[in-house]
């Protein structure tokens, strides 16, 4: 962790509109949340479909994109990273370190969100909201490490980003159950089936399976990033 | 004391050659890399300063490779060309984080003393997004200074200057050249290179085109055969006037032009002679054009010759 790269890359990330963007989807999620208990009261199945769909599906994913690509690619784009490479600092700490930023804006952003609006939904009640929340935290984490490393590697990030989590994890995954087993929104499910109590939430991928590729994931695509990163190049302008 | 060394250096990118077989050493001092545009300076830069990796050859820092080895930065400073530098921080904020980048034991004090080197505490608590060109460019320097470097390397650092702007840098370069240090700067403007650089570089189309002194760079360049184009009241009997003199090598009456095309041999010569014929001979002029200054025909000149 390098306290330095921390500050900017948080600068960078909450700054330029960005931050007001940050809340506005996770407030969203709760105000839907305070009305949907308010008019169907504790309600096992919206509250799963509301967590599973719109909390995991796609607050987690989308926060995870923003803070991920954010985290890095603005400035590959504009070029400040040069600031920051061209220092005696090792790729692999910068990496770790904007990894730990965007992780932390996810768990503030979607996955302290997740909990609370499955407080709110269902209160404490089969440990639904524990599980909700800690699948998101995971998640969160795996889709920042993912798109850190799309940051890197391509200047399209948020392009493929978005392909894969609409197209692979919503689309694809809701047709072939096979494709659930690579994505890491089933991944999340799986761990907050496995905190919540028996029954209570349906995951298609098992734990054994899901936290080896969620370990394998978030690792293998931060050294990944911390590889690009090192050979960098920047183009010619000329 | 720190020298660049670039061996053998080429740089393609798909079947576009950059940079093609380029040999030259950089060392204490000024240098200047001077080029038309798209001749490869900046791509050269890149490799100098670690962010491209050369197709074929090698680029060291006394002996050390430069790509992929970060330990070369405690040796060099950096200012791109492009103008992005976190404008969300200020002046203070930006040369302090580089300084904590480097990981100096005083980052503040360090800050203080580049921000001072480059003039620019006045403007040091605003934000570098409301910076002039001239400003960024300033603190660029600043940041690129902050660990004392012994290499500097600038890309096309006038660029967009003001007049006053140019001669502060200028003045701050050739002081840390004079300090022993190697500093290394891109222009494509002959006369900004050699107000500042004792030694010059030219790459023209990829190519090492020419290297040294700046007088023998000025010389290669200004004794090229120079063409103009004339107009005056009397082309005839200017024509007549000016091919007596040993300056003037060819001289063509143009008739669709209306006009003289004039081959001069000896440029400073002939730049001399031309208005004092004129005015010898009651001739006005209308009209005396370069034919062939663009950057370009000087720099292939020197290509083919």
């Amino acid at each position: 962790m390098n306290p330095t790269v921390a500050r900017l890359t948080v600068r960078g990330l909450l700054g330029r509109r960005r931050g007001v963007l940050l809340l506005v989807v996770p407030v969203l999620l709760l105000l839907l949340s305070v009305l949907v208990r308010a008019s169907n009261g504790q309600d096992h199945d919206i509250a799963v479909d509301v967590l599973g769909t719109l909390a995991l599906g796609t607050l987690v994913p989308l926060l995870g994109l923003i803070a991920g690509t954010g985290a890095i690619s603005t400035e590959i784009d504009d070029g400040s990273i040069v600031y920051l490479l061209a220092k005696p600092q090792p790729r692999w700490k910068i990496i770790v370190t904007k990894l730990a930023v965007a992780v932390g804006c996810t768990t503030v952003f979607a996955a302290l969100p997740t909990f609370l609006a499955g407080l709110i939904l269902y209160g404490t009640t089969d440990g639904l909201a524990a599980g909700y929340g800690l699948g998101a935290l995971v998640a969160g984490a795996a889709y920042s490490a993912l798109f850190l490393l799309l940051g890197v590697a391509t200047r399209h990030a948020v392009v493929v980003g978005l392909m894969y989590s609409l197209i692979w994890e919503s689309l694809v995954g809701n047709f072939v159950h096979g494709a659930r087993t690579l994505s890491i929104q089933q991944w999340g499910l799986s761990l907050a089936k496995a905190v919540a109590d028996p029954g209570v939430i349906a995951a298609d991928v098992s734990l054994p399976v899901a936290v080896p590729l969620l370990v394998v994931v978030t690792l293998g695509a931060t050294a990944f990033a911390a590889v690009r990163l090192a050979g960098l190049t920047l183009a010619g302008e000329e | 004391m720190a020298t660049i060394s670039i061996d053998g250096v080429s740089r393609w990118f798909g079947n576009v050659v950059a940079v093609n077989d380029i040999t030259m050493q950089i060392g204490p001092g000024v240098t200047g890399l001077l080029g038309p545009n798209g001749a490869g300076k900046s791509t050269l830069i890149h490799m100098m300063s670690g962010f491209l990796a050369p197709s074929a050859g090698s680029v060291t820092l006394d002996g050390q490779p430069i790509w992929r080895n970060q330990q070369v930065y405690r040796q060099i400073g950096l200012v791109p060309e492009r103008e992005s530098m976190y404008d969300f921080l200020t002046g203070w904020q930006f040369v302090l984080a580089n300084a904590e980048l480097h990981g100096l034991p005083d980052p503040g004090a360090a800050a203080t003393r580049a921000l001072a080197t480059v003039e620019m505490e006045h403007a040091q608590d605003r934000r570098t997004g409301t910076y002039s060109k001239g400003m960024k460019q300033r603190v660029k320097m600043a940041s690129a200074l902050v660990h004392d470097p012994a290499v500097l390397l600038l890309d096309e650092p006038f660029n967009g200057m003001d007049p006053r702007q140019r001669l502060h840098l200028m003045e701050l370069l050739r002081r840390f050249g004079a300090d022993g240090r190697t500093v290394l700067f891109s222009s494509h403007i002959l006369e900004e290179v050699e107000q500042l650089a004792r030694h010059i570089e030219v790459v023209v189309a990829g190519r090492h085109a020419a290297s040294g002194d700046f007088r023998r760079i000025r010389r290669l360049m200004t004794d090229r055969p120079h063409r103009y184009l004339v107009r005056s009241s009397d082309d005839r009997a200017l024509a007549a006037a000016l091919i007596a003199d040993g300056s003037t090598a060819g001289i063509e009456l143009d008739g669709q032009e209306k006009a003289l095309r004039v081959q001069a041999v000896d440029f400073h010569r002939f730049t001399r002679l031309l208005p004092r014929v004129a005015h010898e001979a009651g001739i006005r002029l209308y009209t005396v054009s370069p034919a062939d200054e663009s950057l370009e025909s000087v720099f292939s000149y020197l290509v083919t010759s």
